[in-house]
């Protein structure tokens, strides 16, 4: 789904590659067909994660952090959890196909709340203020 | 084959898609420029970053800006073998 939308991944925590090799070949292959399709990236010492403002220094780790990042390297959206619970893709990928609508349109057109692909956006301008309520009905 | 060579987790210093003026710098200067460190914010650009990766068996370097003109998704979480 993700490769469909031209979406690279990076997973980064504090462990070694050695280690996101050997949790592949003894955990995650005996959840997903295959490879892992995204580079595991290994940032010890929580570098990485000290510039993204995820790491945890109290505990020496990254807590959940996901950063969607457009083709200029604009971070255009972010999503830190504390660890206990988990993250819904699904959100992610409506976030990404979102962005990439108002990309394609220059910004012209703006994505309301819950809105998918196929479902009416906004053109921001004089007209519209004080008229969302006509053209978004949730 | 010459094997690359693989260095530590890092974040360059710079931001994704800005040609660097800091390349060639010596690591004194490095530290110093980390104090006013560049860090991620909606709406700005990511922080460059070069670190060690496993990827389909092998064991490689990754530079975030090398994804340029791409979508990305960076995905920070706690660690292997976890629950959630």
């Amino acid at each position: 789904m993700l490769q469909k939308l031209g979406v690279d991944v990076l997973s980064v925590s504090v462990d070694s590659t050695f280690v996101h090799k050997i949790w592949e070949e003894a955990e995650l292959s005996k959840m997903v067909d295959g490879d892992i399709p995204f580079p595991m990236v290994s940032d010890g010492g929580g570098k990485l994660g000290t510039v993204y403002g995820v790491y945890d220094e109290s505990a020496g780790v990254n807590i959940r952090g996901r950063f969607i990042i457009d083709p200029d390297g604009i971070i255009q959206a972010m999503e830190v959890m504390t660890p206990p619970v988990g993250r819904n893709i699904m959100e992610t990928i409506r976030q990404i196909k979102a962005f990439q609508h108002v990309r394609e349109n220059g910004g012209k057109e703006v994505c309301p709340a819950d809105w998918e692909p196929g479902k009416p956006t906004l053109k921001p301008g004089p007209d519209l203020v004080g008229q969302v309520w006509k053209e978004w009905k949730p | 084959m010459a094997e690359e060579k693989i260095g530590c987790a890092r974040p360059t210093g710079n931001v994704v898609a800005e040609p660097s003026a800091k390349e060639d710098i010596n690591p004194t200067q490095t530290r110093k420029e980390n104090n006013n460190m560049i860090t991620a914010k909606v709406g700005s650009k990511a922080p460059d970053f070069e670190a060690p990766a496993y990827n389909k068996g092998k064991f490689i370097s990754v530079k975030l800006s090398d994804y340029q003109g791409r979508w990305v998704i960076v995905c920070f979480y706690p660690g292997d073998f976890t629950f959630v």
